[in-house]
């Protein structure tokens, strides 16, 4: 992968030659918190932020979005929508580009979604190596500390200058067309390594799985009928917000709509929750998960188990942002998952 | 990339409307975009548009021997299928698909087979039922276990006079409220299994009906010695995607709109929350 190298004093005027050509939404400060928002000039964007509150998947899966218009009568005409708009994202944390890694292995797996599809390729990742987390996160256990893909290109603090690593000919060429071509030396490139090394002890040393992360299928595995989950859940409202902030839950709903006219409508899609009680209700009235533990234990299981063997990939990358939005203090995964395996280990040991 | 929507249905024809009972009605349909035929085996579904107002997943019910157009048929009960029961021959809706998996016609070949459709579970098995009829030869006995509420709820009852009159077909029928005419079986379907004899080893089962069936309809196949290998059921999920996106039909590890909605009972054995 090329590396190049800018002096940091420069990264607010490459922002303002980037946005003059594409939109650019970027980390923002506000009230003390940090989010994803439209930059108007270079120097709103914050580069030393610990966790934004929402992660940046509503710009590649917005949380409503239309599949197609139609008109109706005769002469039906169905017409499907794909977004032409590029947009830039400035600052993207590892394990938030590892959570995009993940929407694109399944958008892309058999069936390809083509809505997706193109608006992530139309969208510039620039990730950001971090300089602290938050203190719910615990991406280190689950092996987002770094990436290697998913980037168009990454930059690393080293003081005075940050190191762009380029993941991407899309990344390259937008670094060309804005002059940023200065390579980075040998001993700059090490010094980035170094850093990443070093990334991982950022999380709290108390936000840790305290078992090796391959073993969490099989932990799972064996901790299906375990009194936790009905315990915890007691507590859940069914309010959804752990699915709504995390960075890898992408399940939806379809919808029509038709206008006042009642000539033509369009059918769109928008974000849905497996924690919403009627999630898997059906017309007769059956709630094939209708117990609020059945739904509880679902997400954990998905996190954990079922995507990683669909997939390949665990389907949580360790933002802490549900932990954090959780009300009832009962949806943070490593507290779960380790709270599972001290139950377990007996059982794990000898079985 | 894929060069086309995965959730833009095709446009298709309703060429026949039929009502079998007071909520069910057999659509006919022909594809629009001169598609040869719908290119599906019995057991797969398809999602049906009604524009404007949503989309359903639906068994197809006629079996692709029976020619190029499919038919459908569509229990009333919500939003979508309350709209399409008022479409009139002429409308057109929309259709992806097909879907999913599909029932057991090659490995059932030489097999006895025991179908037991419990209600509305017939809709899905007609289209296997039709399908091994129209090559009899290939297949063993055929029994057939139909099991409605009251009389009035019975589908297809002019195929269903057929059957009863051929002498290659052993059609066993329950009622659970039998009215006055009522002459054959009463009680719930599992009532069928002792008036048989069969081969278990040689008998491919396959069961379709409302989820509380399936329980008891196990526990009766696995009594008469029907091995899990050779049990088949075909299971409902919500779905709003059928193509494995949206999460709605996830049992488990599993996604009912591509590993089903037809399962072999062993390998689905022990998963919470599927039976
Ligand atoms: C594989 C499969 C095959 C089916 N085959 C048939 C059939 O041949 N004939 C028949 O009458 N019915 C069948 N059903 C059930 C049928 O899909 C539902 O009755 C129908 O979706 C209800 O939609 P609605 O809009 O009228 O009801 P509403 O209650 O208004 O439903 C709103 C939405 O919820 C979802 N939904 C509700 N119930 C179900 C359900 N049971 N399954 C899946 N999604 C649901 C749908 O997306 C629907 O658009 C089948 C279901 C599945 C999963
Ligand atoms: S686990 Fe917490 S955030 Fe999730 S639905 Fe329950 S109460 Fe809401
Ligand atoms: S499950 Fe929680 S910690 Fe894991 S990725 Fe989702 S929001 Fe982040
Ligand atoms: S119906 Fe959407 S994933 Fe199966």
């Amino acid at each position: 992968m090329e590396v190049r190298v800018l002096i940091k004093s420069q990264l607010s005027s490459l922002i303002d030659r980037i946005i003059e050509h594409v939109p650019v939404v970027g980390v923002k400060q506000k009230e003390g918190k940090y989010v994803y928002a439209k930059l108007d000039q270079g120097k709103e964007f914050c580069p030393d932020f610990d966790v934004t509150v929402q992660s940046p998947k509503e710009f590649i899966f917005p949380p409503r979005e239309t599949l197609f218009d139609f008109t109706l009568g005769k002469d039906m005409q169905l017409n499907p929508h794909y977004s032409k708009d590029t947009l830039v994202i400035w600052g993207v944390h590892p394990y938030d580009i590892k959570a995009i890694n993940i929407l694109d292995a399944i958008f892309r797996d058999t069936h390809q979604d083509k809505h997706y599809l193109m608006r992530r390729e139309n969208t510039f990742i620039v990730g950001i190596d971090p300089l602290r987390a938050s203190e719910k996160s615990f991406w280190s256990s689950m092996e987002a500390d770094k990436v290697d893909k998913g980037f168009d290109f990454i930059l690393t603090d080293l003081g005075d200058e940050y190191i762009i690593t380029i993941g991407t000919q899309k990344g390259r060429d937008m670094l060309d067309k804005h002059g940023v071509s200065n390579l980075a030396s040998e001993t700059q490139i090490k010094a980035r390594d170094r850093v990443r090394e070093k990334q991982k002890d950022l999380c709290l040393s108390n936000r840790k799985l305290n078992f090796p992360l391959k073993m969490l299928p099989y932990l799972l595995m064996k901790g299906e009928i375990n009194k936790l989950w009905k315990e915890k859940a007691e507590k859940c409202f069914s309010c959804g917000s752990c699915n709504l902030v995390c960075p890898t839950c992408y399940c939806f709903d379809v919808q029509d709509e038709v206008d006042i006219t009642l000539t033509r409508g369009e059918r769109y899609r928008v974000w849905d929750g497996c924690l919403l009680e009627n999630f898997a209700l059906v017309a007769t009235g059956e709630n094939f998960r209708g117990e609020k533990y059945q739904r509880y234990r679902h997400r954990f299981y998905r996190k954990g188990l079922y995507l990683k063997k669909k997939y390949g990939q665990f389907a949580c990358v360790g933002c802490g942002r549900c932990a954090t939005a959780c009300l009832p203090d009962i949806a943070d995964p490593v507290d779960i998952f380790n709270t599972l395996f001290n139950s377990l280990k007996g059982v794990l040991i000898h079985g | 990339m894929a060069n086309n929507s995965i959730y833009k249905p095709e446009l298709a024809e309703l060429v026949r409307i039929e009502q079998l009972t007071e909520y069910e009605k057999l659509f006919e349909i022909a594809l629009a975009n001169g598609r040869e035929s719908l290119g599906h085996l019995p057991g797969q579904f398809v999602e049906v548009s009604v524009l404007g107002v949503g989309e359903a997943p639906i068994s197809v019910s006629s079996s692709p021997t029976r020619g190029k157009n499919f038919e459908l048929v569509v229990r009333k009960v919500g939003n979508v299928t309350k709209v399409l029961h008022e479409l009139r021959t002429g409308d057109q809706v929309g259709i992806r698909g097909p879907f999913g998996t599909h029932f057991p016609l090659e490995e059932a070949e030489g097999k006895d087979l025991l179908f037991v459709a419990g209600g509305i579970g017939l809709i899905p098995l007609r289209s296997f039922i039709q399908y091994v009829l129209d090559n009899r030869h290939k297949y063993g006995r055929v029994i057939i276990f139909y099991g409605c509420k009251t009389l009035p709820e019975q589908l297809f009852l002019d195929e269903l006079k057929k059957w009863r009159r051929r002498e290659d077909v052993e059609l066993v029928e329950t009622l659970d409220n039998p009215c006055r005419q009522w002459k054959g079986n009463v009680g719930v379907i599992t009532t069928c299994f002792p008036k048989v004899k069969i081969d278990p080893e040689n008998t491919i089962c396959t069961v379709v009906g409302p989820p509380v069936m399936y329980k008891f309809c196990l526990i009766e196949a696995r009594a008469q010695g029907i091995p899990d290998d050779n049990i088949y059921l075909s299971l409902e999920r919500r779905m709003k995607c059928g193509v494995g996106k949206c999460g709605h039909c996830q049992i488990n590890h599993i996604y009912v709109c591509q590993d089903g909605p037809v399962f072999k009972y062993s390998d689905i054995r022990g998963l919470e929350e599927a039976i």
